[in-house]
């Protein structure tokens, strides 16, 4: 979306200026950067930062913060302003996150863009419900029901939830898809300086946009454009299975068949523009061990892999940024001259199965539980295990 | 010979007419009120957007009325139709659903946006029953009532949607049957019309999946019923519980002014972005 | 709205159409129309629904209310 007047004037209030953010902090102030014009949440530890600062700020650059009645309706919520043409979000923690999946299921099966921020807490249930965690990850992937795809990726700083916001934005309009923005309570809760960018380096993609309302389900594109309310064009939105015009057909076999492959397939296409990834490995091939994180694990994980590399080492780092679509390949080739991959992440092993799956190297999950990362100590111990 | 062709056509997908209600189902009478009272009141559909949820009732505007149209999950539509309201309040924003939508799962939806005071007009077709699913017990459906799933007799008693909605505070608030055609009609003109949250519960009939069931089998026996039951709010004012059992309150329950909540969010956001403008000596 | 059913008599002739195949045979307008201007006839249209018939026109005061109660669009009253 093109940025309005209001949006200029906030970042160039804002722009140049070095802040120092909780990453609940900077993620809000990157979403209003990002152009959002709407949210509604409910509040929820440790996510709670995010509302609180966009109701603060969000008005000053022309939108409008609400808190719904449960995370159910802010889900609802930001998928109707979406199709007036706004950019929408929402952001909670797990109770909340596990509230919202029907909904976020709608907004797959609409192919609605939007953005929830997931900081994750130690669960099921109220779990301890002001610890960090990472136990999400795969309820990211396949929290609602039936077969889908989705977007979600996880920084791992004050400065990367800024950043990251921006292209969960792109990204749910690039690919007509919710996207979630998968923190951890550890990260949301971090405070780190954040360096506001001026107006002129921010960039914007704007939603594509159909001109035949026959067509903004299918038809001849994989990610067809949109046509908003209010536009005079009879746009007809169901969550149930229907024609590239939007019209229901839920018996016709082949209708659902290839409504949903095409949704599958719009984003694993996508996977390469998608994929982030951070690199840093030994000079080519010394190294046996390697080691894959993510989000506030990835932060330990990198400092005992310099410990252990001072110790002469040759130990390869991978930090996933993206966490879906899964970075298939790239993990793939990370992996081949290893012979082991540690995965410290902070549940009992969720994206080191993932990981299992595309490598032919040992995967060992390094987990950890109970609201405290990892310490550096404690990773460094299991490297130097596996090495010896 | 040539099929002569009702002028109200012209609001409803015609394409996909006749609609799938069954043969005496109210679903058929509240989209004919609607569609006149959206004429009546020379209203554009490119002006309006239809939000329901999951059930029969929700079929009224979704699929067959013709405007852009988001068709929901299952007690949302009220929530859904918050985003879009809020963001385009230029808009007639129009939800239709049914009692276990909007009363049931959704209540909660309900009864805040009635405190809210948004602008939205909520016209829930309460025909006492789940119908879509099959005929279980609604938060709607009367005491001793069996149904699907309350093979034994029901035991709960039922919601009287529209008073709720009034003690949450909705600016306007109705109750009519669907043997009331002309009054609901114009009801619904006056709900759309009334800016802030404005709901009318309409009492209506599921033949197929609740009225076989308590010797009510076609459209006519419900009607018949309703005209009945039905007592002017008017005469029903200072009447006993007792004298008001097995009746249905018909008319205005209420209608008032109160600060509406998207100009109030909007008036918010202009004071904000007024109060920066002048922080930064007017600069862009 | 309320014009009394007499004052709406003076108007003329109403024209009574019932689009067939439209029409699900529920005899709503049989049974509430205030003249009794319907009866059910032995027709069956393309569903296999008992269509209704107009017995006589000029009874009808073009009220609208079996118009209006029709759950199916099939009855047009139109007062000429
Ligand atoms: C979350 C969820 N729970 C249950 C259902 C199944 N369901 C579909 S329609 C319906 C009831 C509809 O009743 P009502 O809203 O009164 O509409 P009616 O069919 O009576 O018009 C139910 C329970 C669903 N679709 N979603
Ligand atoms: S099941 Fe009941 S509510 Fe649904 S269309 Fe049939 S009669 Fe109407
Ligand atoms: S318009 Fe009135 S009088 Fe005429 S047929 Fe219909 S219900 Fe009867
Ligand atoms: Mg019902």
């Amino acid at each position: 979306m093109a940025l309005d007047d209001n949006k200029k004037r906030y970042i160039n209030h804002h722009g140049g200026k070095t802040y120092f953010l909780l990453g609940d902090e900077a993620c809000a102030y990157g979403a209003i950067y990002a152009g959002c014009d709407f949210f509604a949440g409910y509040p929820i530890t440790p996510a709670s930062e995010v509302a609180e600062l966009i109701a603060e700020e969000l008005p000053k650059a022309g939108g409008i913060c609400i808190q719904m009645e449960d995370e159910l309706a802010s889900m609802a919520a930001i998928v109707g302003a979406a199709w007036t043409g706004a950019r929408s979000m929402t952001a909670t923690s797990g109770p909340g996150f596990s509230l919202m999946q029907e909904n976020i299921g709608y907004a797959i099966m609409t192919e609605t863009p939007c953005v929830i921020v997931n900081v994750q807490r130690s669960g099921p249930s109220t779990g301890q419900a002001t610890k960090p965690a990472q136990g999400d990850m795969l309820q990211a992937r396949w929290g609602t029901h039936g077969d889908h795809n989705i977007i979600a990726l996880a920084p791992n700083s004050a400065q990367e939830c800024f950043d990251l916001m921006q292209d969960c934005f792109d990204l749910a309009d690039t690919y007509r898809t919710p996207v979630i923005l998968l923190m951890d309570g550890e990260i949301g809760h971090i405070r780190e300086s954040v360096v506001m960018p001026e107006l002129s380096s921010v960039r914007h993609t704007s939603r594509k946009r159909a001109e035949r309302a026959e067509e903004i389900f299918g038809g001849q594109e994989l990610i067809p454009g949109m046509i908003h309310y209010g536009e005079g064009s009879n746009v007809h939105v169901t969550g149930s299975t229907h024609l590239a015009n939007g019209m229901r057909d839920v018996t016709t076999p082949h209708v659902h068949d290839e409504l949903i492959r095409r949704i599958y397939k719009k984003i694993d296409s996508g996977r390469e523009d998608i994929v982030r990834i951070e690199t840093d490995t030994v000079a080519n091939g010394k190294s046996r061990v390697g080691v894959i994180s993510y989000g506030a694990s990835a932060r330990p994980a990198r400092g005992a892999v310099k410990a252990a590399r001072a110790e002469g080492k040759n130990i390869d780092f991978l930090r996933l940024i993206s966490i879906w679509p899964f970075a298939r390949k790239q993990v793939a080739e990370f992996s081949r001259d290893l012979d082991l991959i540690l995965v410290p992440e902070m549940n009992l092993g969720q994206m080191s199965r993932e990981i299992e799956r595309f490598v032919d190297c040992k995967v060992i999950a390094v987990p950890k539980i109970g609201g405290v990362p990892h310490t550096v100590d404690e990773i460094h111990q299991v490297i130097m295990e596996a090495v010896s | 010979m040539s099929e002569p062709r009702h002028r109200l056509m012209d609001f409803v997908r015609e394409e996909i007419m006749p609609h799938r209600f069954c043969s005496g189902c109210g679903c058929g009478t509240v989209l004919n009120a609607f569609t006149n009272a959206v004429e009546g009141l020379g209203l554009d559909s490119a002006e309006m957007v239809c939000v329901s949820g999951i059930g029969c009732s929700s079929w009224i505007p979704s699929p067959y009325f013709r405007a852009d149209t988001l068709h929901t999950t299952h007690g949302r539509p009220i929530a859904f139709a918050t985003g879009v309201k809020i963001l385009r309040p230029d808009l007639t924003v129009v939800v239709i659903a049914g009692d276990g939508d909007v009363a049931g799962i959704g209540g909660n939806h309900l009864i805040h946006a009635a405190r809210r005071n948004i602008d939205l007009s909520v016209f829930m077709v309460n025909n006492m029953i789940y119908g879509m699913t099959g005929g279980q017990v609604a938060p709607t459906t009367p005491a001793g009532v069996v149904t699907t799933t309350t093979p034994h007799s029901n035991v709960e008693p039922p919601f009287r949607v529209a008073d709720l909605v009034v003690a949450a505070g909705a600016s306007y608030v109705a109750r009519w049957t669907t043997y009331h055609v002309f009054p609901l009609l114009e009801s619904m003109q006056n709900a759309i019309k009334r800016k802030g949250f404005s709901f009318i519960e309409i009492m209506s009939q599921c033949p197929e999946n609740y009225g076989r069931r308590i010797g009510l089998r076609t459209g006519i026996d419900f009607l018949k019923q309703f005209k009945e039951q039905a007592l002017r709010v008017e005469k029903a004012n200072g009447m006993s519980e007792e004298e008001l059992k097995d009746r249905i309150v018909i008319g205005k329950l209420c209608d008032k002014e109160r600060p509406e909540y998207v100009s109030e969010l909007h008036r918010i956001t202009r004071e904000q972005v007024d109060k920066l403008k002048k922080e930064m000596g007017g600069a862009a | 709205m309320y014009t009394s059913l007499l004052e709406r008599h003076r108007r003329g002739r109403k024209l009574i159409e019932i689009t067939e195949n439209l029409c699900k045979g529920c005899e709503i307008c049989i049974e509430f129309c205030p003249l009794k201007v319907f009866e059910k006839s032995d027709k069956l249209n393309r569903k296999g629904y008992y269509l209704p018939v107009v017995t006589d026109e000029d009874l009808c005061v073009g009220c609208r209310l079996c118009e209006l109660l029709c759950p199916e669009f099939a009855i047009i009253i139109t007062n000429e």
